[in-house]
């Protein structure tokens, strides 16, 4: 064995990119496999949420009607609205995993191997979109249980699963630019989530804009969620309460578009941020 | 010879701590060169930067003749790194970590599996192989680190604090291995605070001191900067102490020191074990009897304390805590 043969000049080719990812994702994927409690916790969240809201306060929480028909609109309503949420949730899914190997030296022994340091990443975000399409799909059936049913084309409910898609795989590259900033899985597990909670609160996810105190409803008007959430429910053929059917203002019209808009800038934004941190992330969160 | 690492003028700051304050030093090729020095001296930065990790405010840095700031792709296809943590995934196997490593390095699928299992047999770690590494021992987790470290066949190695934390015969069983792959030709940067360790492994060892080389060289031209052997003699009767002291002026190369609190006389000396049989026959002869006589060479530890005014064990406290805080964001 000579030590020069593989000392090979470094030609980082497209196939290498890919190969790289897909290497990683496989390792992410394994690890769901080995700690099969975290996928069951990921996927338990938003089933308690369904099974919360349309059977604890559904009843409270009215749209247009009122009775029994009205409850099972809310149902319709809220569905949708729960896989908005479930995919904002998407952040923390990976915020965890970064700082956990940036804290325990995996990360500089991926930086200091010849591969392209987008792959690294890229690998880990497509592990945790698969574990996000794995909750959706469960999501699904649990609405379908409780009444929720898709109304719409199935070319539109095509496109509806495809923007939960894409809105999660840029969440988990906001996720990962998070965790790369954070000093222990600890702090990261707290500073992935913390952002979310007031975001789909402050969104059409549970009420109606309507019912909002006026100051909050332009922010709800605009926030990315309740584009998702409207997004999906236009998509899905659910109902849509009054307030967001009847003005005619922008993110109601073009929802669809502006999720879609929403999501890509994102990726835009933080996928390329997220990479740059990589590069210079350095053991315990001390910026090198 | 070819020069496997060239480091010149390297200096590296964080915020106010100046890590490193302009080191120079080069390893020649197939050589282990040991990078010694206390907590904080800047063994890590150096490292770091070697391995493409960190970028150096100022100086240079090449490995093989590449630089490391300007080809860091190029660097990483010759080089290994072990780090001060083992490197790879807690939930998967032993072998799943380095085929996983292997593919990463390129190597096709077949490749990769073959590399893993002959790392695995030689480091000793085949029957473990499909255990998941959370149920490896610090040993076999170190040894693994090592073997992820080296799939890609590097020609340059970097061990930071190889054997931190391990048990004696773990420690042997890591400079065994070591010793193998210097003798295959591989060029390794070793860090450590053991002086020993250098001692045992390192050709040559550069000393660093609050981000400066205060020495380098031979363990031989390290120690010869403290003085050479001395034969160290205990009488059993404290009386004796000066008598013993007068009775071996002949074999003394220097100034013969006594310490009356251990009833020992120190004598350097430069004939190495023949002065030990001369000892005991002058003290014999002044019927002086022996409890104990030794040779004793000066350790790095030795050349550590009278370069530094300090043993290299000994920090000062605050960064002692400081390195204490910082471990603990890691773990
Ligand atoms: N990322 C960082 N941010 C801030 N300070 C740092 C960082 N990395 C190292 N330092 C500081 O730089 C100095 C050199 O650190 P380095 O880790 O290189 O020392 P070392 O010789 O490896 O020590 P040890 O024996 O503890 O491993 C120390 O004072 C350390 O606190
Ligand atoms: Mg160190």
């Amino acid at each position: 064995m000579t030590t020069s043969e593989t000392a090979t000049k470094y030609r980082p080719t497209l196939g290498w990119l890919i190969n790289d990812t897909i290497a990683v994702a496989k390792r992410h994927i394994l690890k769901i496999t080995r700690v099969p409690e975290s996928l069951f916790f990921a996927l338990i969240q938003p089933v308690m949420f369904v099974l919360l809201f349309a059977f604890v306060f559904g009843g409270a929480i009215t749209l247009n009607g009122n009775g029994a028909s009205a409850a099972a609109d809310y149902r319709e309503y809220l569905i949708p609205g729960i896989f908005a949420q479930t995919v904002m949730f998407a952040v923390a899914s990976i915020t965890v995993g970064i700082t956990e190997d940036a804290n325990r030296g995996i990360m500089d022994r991926f930086r200091s191997l010849p591969m392209r340091p987008g792959a690294v990443l890229g690998g880990h975000t497509l592990a945790s979109l698969f574990q996000n399409i794995l909750v959706l799909i469960i999501l699904s059936i649990t609405g379908l249980l409780v009444g929720w049913r898709i109304r719409s084309s199935v070319a539109d409910a095509l496109l509806g699963y495809l923007l939960l898609a894409t809105f999660a795989y840029a969440m988990t590259w906001i996720g990962a630019w998070i965790g790369l900033h954070m000093p222990s899985p600890e702090v990261a597990g707290t500073a992935g989530l913390a952002w979310i909670f007031p975001l789909t609160f402050a969104s059409n996810v549970f009420t109606p804009i309507a019912t909002m105190p006026s100051w909050l409803q332009p922010i709800a008007l605009w926030n990315p969620v309740s584009c998702l959430a409207l997004a999906c429910r236009k998509l899905f053929g659910n109902p849509i309460p009054v307030f967001e059917n009847s003005g005619h203002s922008f993110p109601e019209v073009h929802a669809v578009q502006m999720a879609f808009a929403y999501a890509l800038i994102f990726l835009a934004i933080f996928a390329p941020l997220a990479v740059r941190a990589f590069k210079t992330r350095n053991v315990g969160g001390l910026k090198a | 010879m070819t020069l496997a690492i060239e480091v010149s003028g390297l200096q590296k700051s964080f915020g106010e701590v100046q890590a490193l304050r302009g080191i120079d030093f080069t390893v020649e090729q197939g050589t282990v060169v040991g990078l010694l020095g206390p907590n904080g001296s800047g063994k890590t930065t150096t490292v770091r930067i070697l391995a493409t990790l960190l970028k150096a405010d100022s100086g240079i840095a090449k490995v093989s003749g590449i630089d490391v700031n300007s080809s860091p792709d190029q660097v990483r296809t010759m080089i290994g790194l072990t780090g001060q943590y083992a490197a790879v995934d807690e939930y998967l196997t032993g072998r799943e970590n380095l085929q996983l490593f292997g593919q990463l390095f390129h190597l096709s699928k077949k490749q990769s599996a073959q590399r893993a299992d002959e790392l695995l047999t030689r480091f000793d770690l085949a029957d473990a192989a499909d255990r998941g590494i959370k149920g490896y021992s610090g040993g076999m987790r170190r040894r693994l680190d090592l073997a992820a470290s080296l799939i890609g066949r590097p020609s340059v190695l970097f061990l930071d604090e190889p054997t931190t934390g391990l048990d004696p015969r773990s420690r042997l069983g890591m400079w065994e291995v070591i010793e193998s792959l210097v003798a295959q030709g591989t060029t390794v940067l070793l860090t450590t605070q053991y002086l020993e360790e250098a001692d045992q492994l390192a050709s040559r060892s550069v000393v660093l001191d609050h981000g400066s080389v205060i020495a380098q060289g031979t363990s031989d031209e390290l120690k010869s900067q403290v003085g050479g052997d001395r034969v160290e003699v205990v009488v059993e009767v404290p009386s004796q102490l000066s008598q013993a002291k007068d009775a071996l002026v002949s074999i003394a190369s220097g100034e013969i020191n006594t310490n009356d609190a251990e009833h020992k006389v120190i004598v350097p000396t430069s004939g190495g074990s023949r002065s030990v049989v001369e000892a005991v026959r002058l003290l014999d002869e002044a019927k002086i009897s022996i409890a104990d006589i030794a040779l004793r060479r000066p350790t790095l530890d030795d050349v550590f304390l009278s370069l530094t005014g300090r043993s290299a064990e000994e920090e000062k406290p605050e960064v002692k805590a400081k390195q204490r805080s910082r471990r603990g964001a890691r773990a």
